[in-house]
């Protein structure tokens, strides 16, 4: 007898109402002393919680990748940046005549999400070829590529150190300027959404499930006739195409991207939330994202704080490094909490999760 | 040709850094399996406190270099060591969560890094004789090019000398080949973890110390810099090959000096494309015996 939490109804109408709440929460007036800088209404609140959210929403892109496919990869921050990048370019160089100023912005938009699918299948294309630890190396090559690149300003398109600004002529005006932060964290809530649906629909298709299996069991997977590399490369595509979404997002809600976004580091910083969430998890994923950009903001404010200045050098200096914090925060959770912070709620395992021992039998086969 | 003769001689000297990293890299990944993130933070500390002791002892002295390198060796070499320890042993054939301990490791130090030392880089001084340049067939050649691959090669002897001539050399090629037989065997593979992660971050460490003469200064980021040249190096060379990671840095460093000359600046994006093309036609690497 399954509890009434594990019931599919409950589970969406519970859901619901966290979104239904979320959707609200720009016209109430909460205020949590310590997690947020202020009441939930001000544009400071919003603009942190829809960065959260976006956050969120790569990080489910990522986990399609490593939670779903088990794949290791560190160039997820690419295609962030590439739709970031990407919708900067296409808004600033493609104003048609013959569109609508709305529909210019809609299409600059599905043209960002186009190029990171097609920048994903190019790049993947090449980094499937091997497999577990040298993918892993492999992806991280190309994303310090697309770094550097974006680093370059080749044409002049991405400003090199400075970052990209947002040219707002095509945007609608309801989506430009602080007094309109309420309808940036509309637009996050809902490509979160759009992304967790997407996300719940991959894994309940069938390219989910074989991609499930390879992960669980290649060579079991091959021997039953399944070739894994097309349906790694499409759940390779998909996830790149939702970090685009996400990173052209980012790039409306800071109306301005810098080339952070592009490093490897960033990766890291994905990485370090899916696990923190609970790999394989789907909220998992989301729920470590929201933490992370909370921890990460209230600790840089903590870093900077009177009574951290006031102490002995040997707990100032690393007191006032949120990344030193996190890090080793994450380090723990690695070696005592492997299911990480959803796994905490998550006793006993659920089926779907992806076993550890599984993982560790297709790395042994590999290596052998 | 002089053009050429500079351009292959500083990039041998960029190789041998390189090496220094992917040495360690290489035969930690051959043995146990495990994607080092960690390594960059290993030559980081290296050089941080090398050039610490060597300011004190003098500025600018061969003594106080000699000093730094011996202590950046000790430093990097204690470290992972250490590591390896408290950390990579407890995760024991659990690579992925391997991985990400070192990833998280990386993260930690480096910002540890700036908290001590300052985001701004740290200006060192070598001896005059390593600023200057000497003449080569019509080129001028930076003088500390040369103590890069001398002290590159002489590490590479070591290794294959430590490897081809000790007991503990003989484990480590045989856990290499084949861990589960070694262990069979009844021998404790693991004291060899530890011993590699010490040699790989004694390698790391003296690294740290000649990549601060080689850029001019130390900053917390010039290991993570350097160490995703060294995974492109271990990934071209043959992952766990020695001979293919020394190979694989040379060819890679010289690459990148004469895109950067010859091809506008185009360096570290034509190296990109080099691993493309490398795992294309060659997906376990120029060495590599598995894939």
């Amino acid at each position: 007898m399954r509890s009434i939490w594990a019931r599919p109804v409950t589970k969406i109408a519970a859901s619901s109402a966290l979104v239904l709440l979320m959707l609200l929460l720009p016209l109430l007036n909460i205020s949590i002393p310590g997690v947020f800088p202020g009441p939930t209404y001000t544009p400071g609140t919003l603009q942190l919680l829809a960065y959260a959210m976006l956050i969120a929403a790569l990080a489910l892109s990522y986990h399609l990748l490593f939670g779903l496919a088990g794949m290791l990869s560190f160039g997820h921050a690419l295609f962030f940046a590439a739709g970031a990048y990407g919708l900067g370019i296409v808004l600033r160089n493609f104003s048609p005549s013959w569109l609508p100023a709305g529909a210019t912005f809609v299409a600059a938009i599905l043209i960002t999400v186009l190029i990171g699918f097609v920048l994903a299948a190019l790049v993947g294309s090449v980094s499937l070829r091997v497999t577990g630890i040298s993918f892993a190396m492999v992806t991280l090559a190309f994303a310090q590529a697309g770094s550097v690149v974006v680093r370059r300003n080749p044409g002049g398109q991405t400003g090199g150190e400075e970052g990209l600004t947002l040219d707002v002529s095509h945007v609608p005006d309801a989506l430009v300027g602080v007094l309109n932060t309420r309808n940036l964290y509309w637009l996050s809530l809902a490509v979160l959404v759009f992304v967790y649906l997407v996300v719940l629909w991959v894994e309940k298709s069938r390219a989910g499930h074989v991609v499930a299996a390879t992960r669980e069991n290649e060579q079991r997977a091959r021997v039953i006739g399944i070739r894994p590399y097309f349906v790694r490369l499409l759940i390779f595509g998909i996830a790149g195409a939702l970090a685009a979404l996400a990173g052209a997002a980012f790039l409306l809600l800071q109306s301005g991207v810098s080339p952070r976004v592009a490093t490897p580091d960033f990766t890291l910083t994905l990485l370090v939330i899916v696990v923190l969430g609970g790999v394989g998890l789907r909220w998992g994923a989301v729920l470590g994202a929201i933490v992370y950009t909370l921890l990460d903001q209230r600790l840089t404010a903590l870093a900077g704080s009177e009574f951290i200045a006031r102490l002995p050098d040997l707990l100032r200096i690393p007191l006032s490094q949120p990344l030193f914090i996190l890090g080793t925060l994450f380090i723990l959770v690695v070696l005592f909490l492997p299911g990480g912070l959803a796994g905490l709620t998550e006793r006993g395992g659920r089926p779907h999760r992806p076993s550890r021992r599984s993982r560790e039998r297709m790395l042994e086969v590999e290596e052998i | 040709m002089s053009t050429i003769v500079l351009l292959l001689i500083t990039g041998l000297g960029l190789g041998a850094l390189y090496f220094l990293v992917a040495s360690g890299l290489s035969l930690i990944y051959g043995l146990m399996g495990v994607l080092n993130f960690a390594h960059g933070s290993f030559l980081t500390i290296g050089a941080f406190i090398g050039w610490e002791v060597a300011r004190r002892l003098s500025d600018g002295s061969w003594w106080a270099l000699a000093a730094a390198m011996l202590t950046g060796a000790v430093v990097g070499a204690l470290v992972a060591a250490a590591t390896e320890f408290f950390l990579i042993r407890r995760l024991y054939n659990r690579h992925i969560e391997q991985v990400l301990v070192t990833v998280g490791l990386a993260l930690a130090s480096v910002a540890l890094f700036e908290g001590i030392w300052g985001t701004d880089p740290t200006y060192v001084t070598s001896p005059s004789w390593l600023g200057q340049t000497t003449e080569i067939l019509g080129a001028r050649i930076p003088n500390n090019r040369f103590m890069l691959i001398v002290v590159a090669v002489l590490v590479l002897a070591a290794i294959v000398l430590f490897l081809k001539f000790t007991r503990y050399g003989l484990i480590i090629r045989a856990g290499v080949e084949n861990r589960l037989m070694v262990t069979a065997l009844g021998i404790d593979v693991r004291r060899a973890f530890t011993l590699v992660f010490a040699i790989g971050g004694a390698a790391a460490g003296l690294g740290g110390v000649l990549a601060s003469i080689y850029y001019g200064y130390v900053s917390a980021h010039i290991g993570g810099s350097l160490l995703i040249f060294a995974f492109i190096v271990t990934v071209i060379g043959g992952l766990g090959s020695l001979a293919g990671a020394a190979i694989a840095s040379v060819l890679v460093a010289v690459l990148q000096q004469f895109a950067n000359f010859y091809l506008g600046g185009t360096g570290d994006l034509a190296v990109v494309l080099a691993l493309a093309a490398v795992l294309l036609l060659r997906p376990r690497g120029l060495l590599g015996a598995k894939a």
